[in-house]
């Protein structure tokens, strides 16, 4: 597949990500209207504030994801070679320069963010920076460029706020019915199977919704991980510094602290603990559904063949 | 009437085509001519770190005048190479320079203090990096002339290309040594 129909693709699918964004929120509205018994009133008032938070990501997300890692602008003669390794790769890939982000956590890890090239940011941790050599560290970066340059960035970081926006709203939804909506259960009874058939439903969709928006992320984020390192390698033309960057990587089982589900998607390694499998309860299958990256061997195969 | 409607709409879907393709081979003809003034600006980049570089070497290394000598020289010639010189020559020149700066490196290795001095490191991180641009610039130069001889060459881009007189570009294929990095040892 060409870049630009990836690029195309990319943007088709966050238009229809953010529609199916706003017709999750109404859904969710509904349910609620339905366990409340406010009616269909509060459907148009939720989805005017989908619609407003889809809005809002577009245009703020990028400050939304780099605020909720708590990275800072580098600046400073400590950051020079991470400048210098941008401004060389951005010669390569024929991108304007992105603004340039530090998180301070020893974890190495990095991820890129904004709507489109022109607004592009990419963060990387003090540990990243001190782990990886030059080649490696230039790898690294590559594949953040590569996001950058396949929209990647737009997907993702607009899945980051509507997928955060739909488990809020179902969360607080929750909350509600179990602290302050006891009096209105009662009330259901009296009125039929159809009505309890209607609250079960509703209830079933509020507990489903965020799973939902969360599987909904991680069908589209996987494939493009695979991307980016073909594309990356495609600006450096020297395979083995992603190769050991990433090797590095599986050496390093260090989490980032202010990663979170909703923003693991946006990191190079999916930054949080795998050690669930351990617990052993759930099939591995489930886990590996969620695993928002592929995994690191198979990635590093994927570049050996090249 | 139903015949010219069809015709009409073939003809305003054709002229619809040549304009769309026509701006698209300027654009990326452009972006080629932009492209190889970015391999400039790197290179010029390059020259203007090294009189620093010696500066700093000069201040803990004086009795190395052959090699500083040789390092300027080089850098001279360079310039003046990229200036008005053919292809060829900027190669060989940029060989030369770069075989100085080696040697110049090799002469650092002697002096401990030097290599613990911030600025040499400094600079050592940023003619490095210039390197690096000035291989990248290549790259996507080289890069943009593939796409765009791939689109005035192949069919039917050919045909366009053919009428408005769209010229397919030289890659840049320099000297695999003027073209490789220059070796910085520890």
């Amino acid at each position: 597949m060409g870049m630009y129909e990836q690029i195309a693709r990319n943007k088709r699918r966050t238009v229809l990500m953010l529609a199916a964004f706003v017709l999750l929120i109404g859904l969710v509205a509904v349910a609620l209207g339905i366990l409340f018994q406010a009616g269909i009133a509060v459907v148009p008032i939720a989805i005017v504030i989908a619609i407003g938070l889809a809005w809002t990501s577009y245009f703020y997300s990028d400050k939304v994801a780099l605020a909720a890692s708590r990275a800072k602008p580098a600046d400073g003669p400590e950051y020079r070679r991470y400048h210098n390794l941008v401004e060389g790769l951005i010669i390569a890939a024929g991108l304007p320069k992105p603004r340039l982000y530090v998180v301070d956590d020893p974890a190495p890890n990095a991820f890129a963010t904004g709507r489109n090239p022109k607004h592009a940011a990419l963060a990387v941790t003090t540990g990243l920076l001190e782990q990886m050599n030059r080649v490696e560290l230039e790898g690294v970066l590559a594949h953040e460029l590569s996001h950058v340059k396949n929209y990647d960035i737009l997907v993702s970081t607009v899945a980051v706020t509507a997928v955060g926006a739909v488990a809020l709203m179902a969360d607080l939804g929750m909350r509600f019915l179990w602290f302050g909506g006891r009096s209105s259960r009662r009330d259901n009874n009296d009125s039929g199977p159809i009505g309890l058939i209607l609250v079960v439903l509703a209830f079933a969709l509020l507990i489903l919704a965020p799973f939902a928006a969360q599987l909904m992320q991680f069908a589209m984020s996987r494939r493009r991980e695979l991307l980016a390192d073909a594309s990356g390698v495609q600006l450096t033309r020297y395979p083995p510094g992603l190769i050991s960057a990433l090797e590095k990587l599986q050496d390093d089982k260090a989490v980032v602290h202010h990663a979170t589900r909703a923003t693991a998607q946006m990191w190079i390694e999916q930054p949080l603990d795998r050690d669930q499998e351990k617990k052993g309860t759930r099939g591995s299958w489930l886990n590996r559904a969620f695993d928002t990256h592929p995994p690191l061997d198979e990635r590093i195969a994927a570049l050996k063949a090249m | 009437m139903i015949a010219i409607v069809i015709v009409a709409v073939l003809v305003v879907l054709f002229v619809l085509y040549v304009v769309l393709t026509y701006n698209r081979l300027v654009r990326t003809r452009n972006q080629i001519d932009n492209a190889y003034s970015q391999i400039d600006v790197q290179l010029k980049r390059r020259y203007d770190l090294i009189p620093n570089l010696v500066e700093t070497v000069k201040g803990y290394a004086e009795h190395e005048k052959s090699t500083f000598e040789a390092v300027t020289a080089a850098r001279a010639n360079a310039i003046q190479a990229q200036q008005g010189g053919s292809p060829a020559e900027q190669a060989q020149a940029e060989n030369a320079l770069s075989a100085t700066l080696k040697s110049l490196f090799a002469v650092a290795e002697a002096y401990p203090d030097l290599k613990a001095n911030q600025n040499f490191l400094n600079l050592q991180e940023e003619l490095t990096s210039t390197e690096d641009r000035i291989a990248y610039a290549r790259q996507f130069y080289n890069d943009s002339v593939l796409g765009y001889n791939n689109r005035i060459q192949s069919f039917p881009g050919n045909l366009l290309a053919g009428a408005f007189n769209f010229a397919p570009r030289e890659y840049f294929e320099g000297d695999p040594e003027a073209t490789g990095p220059v070796k910085v040892q520890f």
